[in-house]
C-alpha cells in the first residue's frame, strides 16, 4: 500500500478553488519532486497535507499509512510521521530555539507513546545534526528563526527534519534562499535521511536541487492539478523548455496520463 | 451567603460593618478620630461606581455589591491552614511577615531575620504612638482608601535606616482562611537615604477560604538615593475580591522597580499612586494580568512626575481568556521639566468574549517633557500557532509557549533571578491549568 495517497483532492480558500482534483501517490522509500509555475498550488497541497486551518476540502481524500489524514489535527499528523519544511518559516520571538526543539521533539515522542529524551541525549543529538548542517552553535541560542537569514531559516527546517525522523518529508522550496554551498550541505543532510522506509516530496523550481537530491518521480503541477508525471528526465525537459507546454492544457494532459 | 444577607441596612450597610468592628480596631484618641472621619468620607461616596472617572470600568456596586464584615480572629485551626498556604507561597530565603485574615501572625513570621538598622512593628503597636494616626492617611478622596483607613486591623511598619541594605527580601504574605468575610490591612515601608530593600507581597487563600474580600494598602517612602525592588503577586481564591492601593513617594535619585502579577480573585483592583517627588528619581513598573473564567482584573496607575528629570517606564501586559475582563488605566502627570515617561500596554485575547480596556492617559503641564504611550490588542498569531502544531505541539501547548513568549518580555525586566523564577513558575502553573 502507498505511504501517501492523495485522491481527487479539491480545496478552496475563501471561495476560490485552488486544488482542483489533485491525485498523487507516494510509496515508501521514494523521492518525488513537484514542480510547477508560481501559484499552481504546490504550497497549498503541502499545507493541506500538514493540516493548516483555513482550507476547505470539498472533495477527495488523503490517506497516510492507511489512515484518513484529513480527520487528524496537525500535531497528530506529525506524530504519525508527516513533516513539512515550510517555504516561509515564521519567526517566533521570545521562544528560544532549544526550548522549542525540545518541546516539539518530546511532544511527538509522547504522542507516539515513546519516552522523552533526557537532556544530555537531546543536546548530543542537536549538536550532531547542527554540526552536519554547518549551523553555528550561537544560532541555537536565539529565538526560533528570529533574525535568521533566509538560508539560515531553511537550514533550521532541515535540522528539525533530521531531529524528528519523520516517515514523510515534504520540502517546500528548501533551496530558495540557500547559497550554493549551503544547498549542497542541506542536500547531503536530506540524502543522509533517505531510507527504505522514508519518502520525500521535494517541491522546487530548479533542477540544481534535483541534481543533489535525485528524484524517482517528477510531477508537474498546473492550476491545482498534477498535469504530468515522469522520471527524473522530466525535470531536465522543464529546465530546457519551461512550463509553456503545460500551462492551460491541464485537462488534456491529464486525460493522456490517466 | 447568610452573612451578606444580614448586612442589608439600606442606608449604609457598611456602617453596620464598621460599627460592629469598632471593638476590634486598634487605636484610641486621634487614631479613633481619624478612623471615624475616614469612614464618614467613605460613607459620603459609597462604593465606587462607573460614573466616577477613576472607576469607569470597575463598578464595585455591581462587582462587589457590599462590604463584608471582618473575618473572625484566626483560631488555631485557621493558623494551621494558613501555615500550609504560607509554605506554598514562601519565597526561598525571604524574611516573612504573615497576616492571616488581616491579623499579624508572629509564629508564621520571621521577625528574627530582620537585623541591625531595620525596625519592624505591627500596625496596632504603631498606632499607640502619637504619630500613629499618620498611618491612616487617605488619598485623593478615593473611597476605598478611606474605607481601608477606617477599618484597618493590622499590618506591618518596616523602617530601614539610612544606608541600610537589607539582603533577604521582605515577603508580606496575606492569607485568607475564611469565607464571606473581609480583611483590612495596611502596611508602611520606609527606606532611609541610600537604603536598599526587596519587598514581595503575596495574596493567597488557605484551604477552605472562599468569597472573601481583601482590602489592603501599602504606603511607601523611598528615601534619597534608595533602591526598592518590588514584586506583588495576587493569587487569591477564584471567588475572592482584592482591592489594594499603593501610595508611594520616591525621593531624589531613588530607583524603584516594581512588578505586579494578578491571576487570582474574581474581582481585583490594584491602584498605584506614585509620586516622583525628588529630582532624577527612576521608576520602572511592569504589570501582568492573567485572567480567565469571569475574572475582572483592574490595574490603575497614576504616576506623578512632580520633580524634574525623573523617568518612569510602564509596561502592562494582559492575557485574557473565556469571559475575563482586564482593565488598565495608566496616567502620567508630567508637571516637572525634563520628565520622561512611557507607558506600553499589550493585550492578548484568547477568546472572542475576552475583553481588555486599555486607557493610557498623559497630562502634561510642562513644555520640556518626553512622554508617550502605546497600546496594542490582539489574538495569538495563527501562523505561529500552526508552525508549532506542525512540529507536533498540541494546540494548548503551542498556545502556552506563545503566551510565555508574550509575557517573557515583561518578566525579563525583573532583575533578580530569584524573583524572576518565582514569577515564571507561577505563570507556568497558570498555563498548566488551562490545559
Ligand atoms: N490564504 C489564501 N488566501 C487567498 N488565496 C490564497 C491563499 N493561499 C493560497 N492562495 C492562492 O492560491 C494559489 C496557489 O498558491 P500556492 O502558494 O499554493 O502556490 P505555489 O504553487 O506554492 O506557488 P509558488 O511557486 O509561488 O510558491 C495562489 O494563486 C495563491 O494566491
Ligand atoms: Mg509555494
Amino acid at each position: 500500500m502507498a505511504l501517501l495517497a492523495v485522491k481527487g483532492l479539491k480545496v478552496r480558500v475563501k471561495e476560490r478553488e485552488i486544488l482542483r482534483g489533485l491525485t498523487l501517490t507516494v510509496n515508501e522509500g521514494e523521492i518525488h519532486a513537484i514542480m510547477g509555475p508560481n501559484g499552481s498550488g504546490k504550497s497549498t497541497l503541502s499545507h493541506v497535507i500538514a493540516g493548516k486551518p483555513g482550507y476547505e476540502v470539498t472533495d477527495g481524500q488523503i490517506v497516510f499509512k492507511g489512515e484518513d489524514l484529513l480527520k487528524m489535527d496537525p500535531e497528530e499528523r506529525v506524530a504519525k510521521g508527516v513533516f513539512l519544511a515550510f517555504q516561509y518559516p515564521v519567526e517566533i520571538p521570545g521562544v528560544a530555539i532549544m526550548t522549542f526543539l525540545r518541546t516539539a521533539l518530546n511532544a511527538q515522542r509522547k504522542a507516539r507513546g515513546e519516552s522523552e529524551f533526557t537532556t544530555p541525549d537531546f543536546l548530543k543529538k542537536v549538536r550532531e545534526v547542527s554540526k552536519s548542517l554547518n549551523i553555528p552553535q550561537d544560532m541555537l541560542k536565539r529565538g526560533v528563526n528570529v533574525g535568521f537569514s533566509g538560508g539560515e531559516k531553511k537550514r533550521n527546517e532541515v535540522l528539525q527534519m533530521a531531529l524528528f525522523e519523520p516517515s514523510l518529508c515534504i520540502l517546500d522550496e528548501m533551496d530558495s534562499g540557500l547559497d550554493i554551498d549551503a544547498l549542497r550541505i542541506a542536500a547531503d543532510c536530506v540524502n543522509a535521511l533517505r531510507s527504505p522506509g522514508r519518502a520525500m516530496v521535494v517541491i522546487t523550481h530548479y533542477q540544481r536541487l534535483l541534481n543533489c537530491i535525485v528524484p524517482d518521480v517528477v510531477h508537474v503541477m498546473s492550476k491545482g492539478r498534477v498535469v504530468k508525471s515522469g522520471g527524473k528526465e522530466l525535470a531536465l525537459e522543464l529546465e530546457a523548455s519551461g512550463y509553456a507546454n503545460f500551462r492551460g492544457r491541464g485537462l488534456a494532459v491529464l486525460r493522456i496520463f490517466r | 451567603m447568610t452573612l451578606a444577607l444580614a448586612n442589608t441596612n439600606p442606608e449604609c450597610p457598611a456602617r453596620d460593618v464598621f460599627t460592629a468592628a469598632l471593638g476590634r480596631l486598634p487605636g484610641a484618641g486621634a487614631v479613633a478620630y481619624a478612623r471615624a472621619r475616614a469612614f464618614d468620607a467613605f460613607e459620603r461616596a459609597g462604593l465606587p461606581h462607573q460614573r466616577l472617572e477613576e472607576w469607569t470600568c470597575t463598578d464595585l456596586r455591581v462587582l462587589m455589591r457590599a462590604v463584608l464584615p471582618l473575618a473572625p480572629l484566626p483560631d488555631v485551626a485557621a493558623l494551621v491552614r494558613a501555615k500550609a498556604a504560607v509554605a506554598q507561597t514562601a519565597l526561598e530565603g525571604a524574611a516573612k511577615l504573615v497576616l492571616v485574615d488581616g491579623v499579624f501572625a508572629p509564629d508564621l513570621s520571621d521577625l528574627a531575620a530582620f537585623g541591625e538598622g531595620v525596625d519592624v512593628k505591627t500596625v496596632p503597636e504603631f498606632l499607640e504612638y502619637p504619630a500613629g494616626a499618620d498611618l491612616l492617611i487617605t488619598f485623593a478622596t478615593d473611597p476605598m482608601i478611606s474605607l481601608n483607613a477606617a477599618m484597618v486591623t493590622d499590618g506591618v511598619v518596616v523602617t530601614l535606616g539610612d544606608g541600610v541594605a537589607l539582603s533577604p527580601p521582605i515577603q508580606i504574605i496575606h492569607v485568607a482562611t475564611q469565607a464571606l468575610s473581609s480583611a483590612f490591612t495596611r502596611s508602611h515601608l520606609k527606606l532611609g537615604k541610600s537604603a536598599q530593600a526587596t519587598l514581595v507581597e503575596s495574596f493567597v487563600a488557605a484551604d477552605g477560604a472562599s468569597a472573601y474580600q481583601v482590602h489592603d494598602a501599602v504606603i511607601a517612602q523611598i528615601g534619597e538615593g534608595a533602591n526598592l525592588s518590588h514584586l506583588r503577586v495576587v493569587a487569591d481564591a477564584a471567588d475572592a475580591t482584592n482591592i489594594s492601593s499603593r501610595i508611594m513617594t520616591v525621593h531624589e535619585k531613588a530607583t524603584v522597580s516594581s512588578f505586579n502579577m494578578t491571576y487570582g480573585g474574581t474581582v481585583t483592583r490594584y491602584q498605584g499612586f506614585i509620586t516622583l517627588a525628588g529630582a532624577r528619581s527612576e521608576l520602572s513598573i511592569n504589570c501582568v494580568n492573567l485572567l480567565n473564567d469571569t475574572q475582572h482584573g483592574d490595574t490603575t496607575l497614576v504616576i506623578d512626575h512632580a520633580a524634574p528629570r525623573c523617568t518612569s517606564e510602564g509596561n502592562f501586559r494582559c492575557v485574557v481568556d473565556d469571559r475575563g475582563h482586564s482593565v488598565f488605566q495608566g496616567r502620567i502627570i508630567a508637571k516637572a521639566q525634563k520628565s520622561q515617561g512611557t507607558m506600553m500596554t499589550r493585550a492578548l485575547l484568547l477568546s472572542d468574549e475576552a475583553k481588555a480596556d486599555n486607557k493610557p492617559d498623559l497630562q502634561i503641564f510642562a513644555d520640556d517633557v518626553t512622554c508617550g504611550h502605546a497600546a496594542t490588542s490582539g489574538a495569538l498569531d495563527d501562523s505561529l500557532l500552526f508552525y508549532l502544531r506542525a512540529r507536533g505541539l498540541p494546540e494548548k501547548e503551542a498556545q502556552a509557549l506563545l503566551i510565555q513568549a508574550f509575557l517573557g518580555e515583561a518578566i525579563e525586566e525583573i532583575a533578580d533571578a530569584g524573583l524572576r523564577e518565582f514569577v515564571s513558575a507561577r505563570v507556568a502553573r497558570w498555563l498548566e491549568t488551562r490545559r
